[in-house]
């Protein structure tokens, strides 16, 4: 059973070759922790984004591992360096099924 | 000096100083309304301006997709009357609540009266994800716009009843909303700035829900810190209230879709 | 002071206040399977987060190492970790020489005020660390289920 959601990157379009650019990424996600209680005191199953990678023309360049400490909707802003133009993909794995991608064309000059 | 050049240069000197500095000074007064987004620290009003930093832009997109979803035995959408882009629904959440049809409406009650009349749709209930989202995407398009809502001799009567409940003291607390947002604005409690209580922004993402959520939502928190019986989702005290805070904040720019901790 | 106390009820709701305290061991517990029988170096690692936190359930957290960042000399894993949150390890980051730099900006929680560590693990094995403290309250008017 797959889940997903919205996701959004912000990075530049262009680089100069060799710069360092930085990448935004956001995943729409409750981030539930697995620590909360409904009213009759059940608890509230962990459900969370646990893995995030980018990867950069095939080659992953970041990885992350979320746990429960990581805020609702998830935002992880990290840099990266301009080699080559070409196809950033980024991935988000979580419990559940869940699996959101999202991409960018960056240009190298 | 003596006494005569006291009383005729030094006290009417002395008096129009003191007469500045009062409240009934010769300009006009003041206005000292303030939103809350100048009461939250810099990274919370970051997380307010920057698009892409803030998590309410997600219910924005909900909101756009729905828009343009045709429902009901109509199977219409609401592009459909209102286009496509929602860009005709700038200027109207500044307008709500307004009375429609001689009933007190909120935006969340429009939204709901347009989906069963027009689209022969079920209602949507408060704080669903739905009408969060579609609710989000209606008040953003008026961002920036100032808040509309004027006393009418329609609306009169309500707006009073609204006054009314911001004033009267409630529950075991037995505290008026009057007595911290209006006297104490600007104080500490338990830490936390009291706010003026003006509803700038809403729906906002509270960080505290760690969700969306609409102002409805933010006044039962209110009366449930006072221990008061909650006013229910979508009734006329509500809508009264919300009437009278909106009518209070009149002028002020909406923030839509604001952060709030 | 009726209010403070409704907001020790919403957040006993998260988690039983009792086990504030028992968390600092366990951190340190985490951190030791990190590093093992290895040293720490208290530098070149920056960890900011604000002093002062309004709700705990949304807090920016900057991360930045000092590091070249080339081939041979790079930051490979940086590992957050909570002295009261009921899980100490709150997130580990991976980089690489591609990265240009050992920095990352994220949101984390807070269950409570605390020490947050950061502990850079270096490609040479070495290791890293930094911390910041920072004292979290609870927003007013918190909601009553």
């Amino acid at each position: 059973m797959s889940k997903t959601s919205r996701t959004g990157i912000t990075m530049p379009a262009q680089a100069k070759k060799g710069a360092i650019i930085e990448i935004r990424a956001i995943a729409q996600h409750d981030m539930e922790t697995g620590y909360r209680y409904t009213e009759d005191g059940k608890r509230i199953p962990r459900d969370i984004i646990q893995l995030f990678t980018c990867q950069y023309n095939g080659e992953e360049v970041f990885r992350a591992d979320f746990n429960p400490g990581i805020g609702a909707n998830p935002l992880i802003i990290f840099t990266t360096v301009a080699v080559a133009s070409g196809t950033l993909v980024f991935k988000w794995v979580g419990d559940g099924g869940y699996e959101a991608v999202n991409q960018a064309q960056i240009t190298v000059s | 000096m003596n006494l005569f050049v006291f009383c005729l240069r030094v006290l009417p000197l002395l008096a129009i100083l003191i007469g500045l500095n009062s409240s009934q000074a010769l300009e006009a007064p003041k206005d000292t309304r303030q939103s809350s987004y100048y009461l939250m620290t810099p990274e919370n009003r970051a997380m307010q301006d920057d698009s892409n930093l803030n998590p309410a832009l997600f219910w924005v997109m909900d909101g756009h997709s729905l828009w343009r979803e045709k429902i009901g035995n109509k199977n219409v959408s609401c592009a459909f009357c209102h286009g496509d882009s929602g860009q005709k629904m700038v200027g109207v959440a500044t307008q709500f609540p307004k009375m429609q049809k001689g009933k007190l409406q909120t935006l969340e009650g429009q939204i709901n009266q347009c989906r069963t009349s027009k689209q022969e749709a079920s209602i949507l209930a408060y704080e669903s994800k739905e009408l969060l989202a579609l609710t989000t995407f209606v008040a953003s398009q008026s961002k920036g716009l100032p808040i509309a809502v004027q006393e009418t001799p329609q609306n009169k009567k309500n707006l009073q009843q609204g006054r009314q409940f911001f004033n009267e003291r409630m529950g075991q607390l037995n505290l008026s909303c009057a007595q911290c947002h209006q006297d104490r604005a600007g104080l500490k409690l338990g830490g936390s700035l009291i706010p003026q209580g003006h509803p700038t922004a809403y729906p906002i993402y509270r960080i505290e829900w760690q969700t969306m959520g609409s102002l409805q939502r933010r006044l039962r928190n209110c009366m449930s810190g006072v221990r008061a019986q909650q006013f229910e989702y979508g009734s006329q005290e509500m809508a009264q209230l919300e009437l009278f805070l909106m009518w209070r904040a009149r002028g002020m720019p909406l923030e839509t879709p604001g952060v709030r901790p | 002071m009726y209010l403070s106390a409704l907001g020790l009820l919403g957040l006993s709701s998260w988690m039983a206040p009792s086990l504030t305290m028992a968390k600092q061991p366990e951190a340190m517990e985490a951190i030791a399977k990190i590093v093992g029988s290895n040293t720490i170096r208290d530098s070149r690692v920056n960890l900011v987060i604000p002093p002062l936190v309004e709700s705990g359930n949304l807090v920016v957290l900057k991360l930045s190492i000092e590091s070249p960042m080339t081939a041979n000399d790079y930051v490979k894993a940086v590992h957050v970790i909570s002295e009261a949150n009921p899980s100490p390890n709150m997130f580990t980051a991976y980089f690489t020489p591609r990265s240009g730099r050992a920095e990352l900006t994220t949101r984390v929680r807070l269950a409570d005020s605390q020490r947050v560590w950061a502990i850079a693990q270096m490609s040479d094995g070495s290791f890293y660390r930094g911390y910041a403290d920072t004292l979290v309250t609870l927003s007013a008017c918190t909601e009553m289920i």
